[in-house]
Order: C-alpha cells, then sequence, then structure tokens
C-alpha cells in the first residue's frame, strides 16, 4: 500500500463523492419502485458502474425491454467512452487485472482527474490512479446501496449538491488551459458543443466529442504551430 | 424466466456493453500508445473534453427566461473565480457547491 498516492486519491476524489452519493442514491430510489431487493442496485453499482445507463436501465426494466434493445442501448449511450482511453493509452502502464480494472472504472468524472493529473510517469502515478479509481467506484455503490435501502424516506435534503460535479469539470477545465496555454481545443469544443447541441440535442455529448475530437486532429498542424 | 433471472441478465449485459465501450481504443490500439499522435491526443483532447462536459451540465438551463440560470451561472462563476483566486480545488468546488445548494434549496432565484 502506497500511502502517499492514496492520500493523494482521496483528497482529488472528494468532489466526486459529493457527486456520486447523492446521483447514486437518486438512482437506488428509482431503482427500488421496481420492487427487486436493494442488493441488486448495489450490484448494478458494482458491475455496470455507469450513471446515465443505469438511469436508462431503470425504465428499460420497468417496460421488460428485451436484452437486445438493452445491448444496444447501452453500448449507445456509452459510446462517448470509446473516445476517452485514446488520451490515456500512454498514461496507463499498469498491467493485468490491474490495468482491466482502470478500463473497466473509467467514468467521465475518473478520466477528468486522471488527464489533469500532474504526477511524474512512476509508480506513484499508476498507484494514484487504481486508488482513484476505486475510491470513486466506492462512492457511487454506495450510494446506489443507501438510495435502494433507505428509499423516498431520506430525511437528508441534498438537492444541488450534484452541482460538486460541475463544479470538479470547471476546475479541471481551468487546470488544463493552465497546462496547455493555447484557445484552439476550447474553442473547437465550445462551437461542438454548441452545434451538437443545436441539431442532435439526444446526442449532444457524443457528437461534440466526436466532432471536436476529429476537427483537433485535422488541425494538428495548426495547433502544434500555436504552443 | 423469473424477474430476478431477466435483471441479473440484463446487468449481465450492461455490464459487459459498458466495459465494451472503455475497452475498445485498449484493444484497437494495442502497442500504438507511443505513436507521435497520441502525444497530441494525450494533451489536446482532455482540455477539449473538459470543455464539453462543463457545457453538457449546464444544457438543460433554461436561458430565455427568468431566472435565466442564474444560480447555475453564478456558482459555476464562484467555482472559476475561487479557483483563479486561490488555486484550491476543495475550496472553488465546495464554496459553489455550498453557495448553489442553498440557492436551489431556499428558491433563492425563482
Amino acid at each position: 500500500m502506497n500511502t502517499d498516492a492514496l492520500k493523494h486519491a482521496f483528497k482529488s476524489s472528494l468532489p466526486v463523492m459529493f457527486g456520486y452519493v447523492p446521483l447514486g442514491m437518486a438512482f437506488g430510489v428509482l431503482f427500488q419502485d421496481l420492487g427487486y431487493g436493494w442488493y441488486f442496485s448495489s450490484l448494478m453499482g458494482v458491475f455496470v458502474f455507469a450513471g446515465a445507463a443505469q438511469f436508462m436501465a431503470v425504465g428499460l426494466l420497468a417496460a421488460h425491454a428485451g436484452l437486445v434493445e438493452v445491448a444496444v442501448s447501452t453500448l449507445v449511450l456509452n459510446s462517448r467512452h470509446m473516445f476517452f482511453g485514446l488520451s490515456l493509452l500512454k498514461r496507463y502502464q499498469s498491467r493485468g487485472l490491474k490495468k482491466l480494472y482502470l478500463i473497466f472504472g473509467l467514468t467521465d468524472e475518473t478520466y477528468s482527474l486522471i488527464t489533469a493529473s500532474h504526477l511524474p510517469t512512476t509508480d506513484d502515478e499508476q498507484n494514484y490512479y487504481f486508488y482513484l479509481t476505486a475510491l470513486n467506484h466506492f462512492y457511487w455503490v454506495v450510494g446506489c446501496t443507501l438510495g435502494a435501502l433507505l428509499g423516498a424516506s431520506v430525511e437528508f435534503d441534498s438537492r444541488g449538491m450534484d452541482f460538486a460535479l460541475t463544479a470538479l469539470f470547471m476546475v479541471l477545465l481551468i487546470e488544463q488551459w493552465k497546462k496547455i496555454q493555447n484557445p484552439i481545443p476550447f474553442v473547437v469544443a465550445l462551437s461542438c458543443s454548441v452545434a451538437a447541441l443545436w441539431f442532435f440535442p439526444d446526442k449532444m455529448l457524443l457528437v461534440a466529442i466526436v466532432l471536436s475530437t476529429s476537427i483537433l486532429l485535422a488541425l494538428k498542424p495548426v495547433v502544434d504551430k500555436n504552443k | 424466466m423469473s424477474d430476478n433471472v431477466y435483471l441479473l441478465i440484463v446487468i449481465a449485459v450492461m455490464a459487459v456493453a459498458t466495459f465494451a465501450t472503455r475497452a475498445f481504443p485498449f484493444v484497437a490500439l494495442k502497442g500504438k500508445g507511443d505513436h507521435p499522435l497520441m502525444d497530441y491526443i494525450g494533451r489536446y483532447i482532455p482540455p477539449a473534453v473538459m470543455a464539453i462536459l462543463v457545457f453538457y451540465s449546464m444544457k438543460n438551463i433554461d436561458v430565455f427566461t427568468a431566472p435565466f440560470g442564474a444560480s447555475e451561472f453564478i456558482a459555476l462563476s464562484i467555482t472559476a473565480v475561487v479557483h483563479l483566486w486561490k488555486r484550491n480545488s476543495l475550496l472553488s468546488i465546495f464554496s459553489a457547491t455550498a453557495f448553489y445548494m442553498i440557492a436551489v434549496q431556499y428558491g433563492l432565484f425563482l
């Protein structure tokens, strides 16, 4: 156990805790309305670990959707994740089960924190990735479990707490800005977001990511010159 | 097929499908981590994704009718200002979240 990496991971994961626990609970509350045992909610958090897909699953389960529909909807909803790994091929140097686990736990928030990390590429950094992924996973499972166990009887008013995730993305956006000192990726990303929201409101996230990635690849000579 | 078996199969299918999307680039580009283009992607795609995620988190705000997403925009500004000032991630995130929770729960902007 590497305590420095663990401490560092815990500190960076705190905002995720404030986002994942209430969001997981919101999922658990919806899930227990379906009439299944609470532990199935935990099971889903453990093995699926994808917020938007789990919320979608509540609707699919209620409608007793076919398995092909479940598979296709999940693939489509999570397809943006196919682009996350691209930026991490070099960073993820672990092997075997550890690497499989890092890939399994690659949520939006974990990706955002890992790509912002400044640690030199050492064992410390690989341990940091692992602890960060595991902590985020743990918060999510805790949320899913509590929500399903307590149901709608939860007294604590957590409305607005999940703004922690938006604020986390904002902080990491500023950190990325300080790191690369180049406006082009931000301008491209915002233009693509507006266009995607306008033309494909239901698929905004995926379209914006695919479009920005393609444009940034095409603009490589310009971006490199702007360093 | 009993309900619990159906649910277990759905969970298994979703787990595999989610893992497949996350694993895709690692499998498709196995051994390509040292390609010069990967340095470029690793450097410039994450900033773009961050901008998209911030935009996405704010996309359900109705900017055309009152209160024009006032709580969200003020909370986002607090995040940015506190962060540029102190550069302490936890402080920036928690001050903005605390403000936002108060704004939402007490209906500061309705």
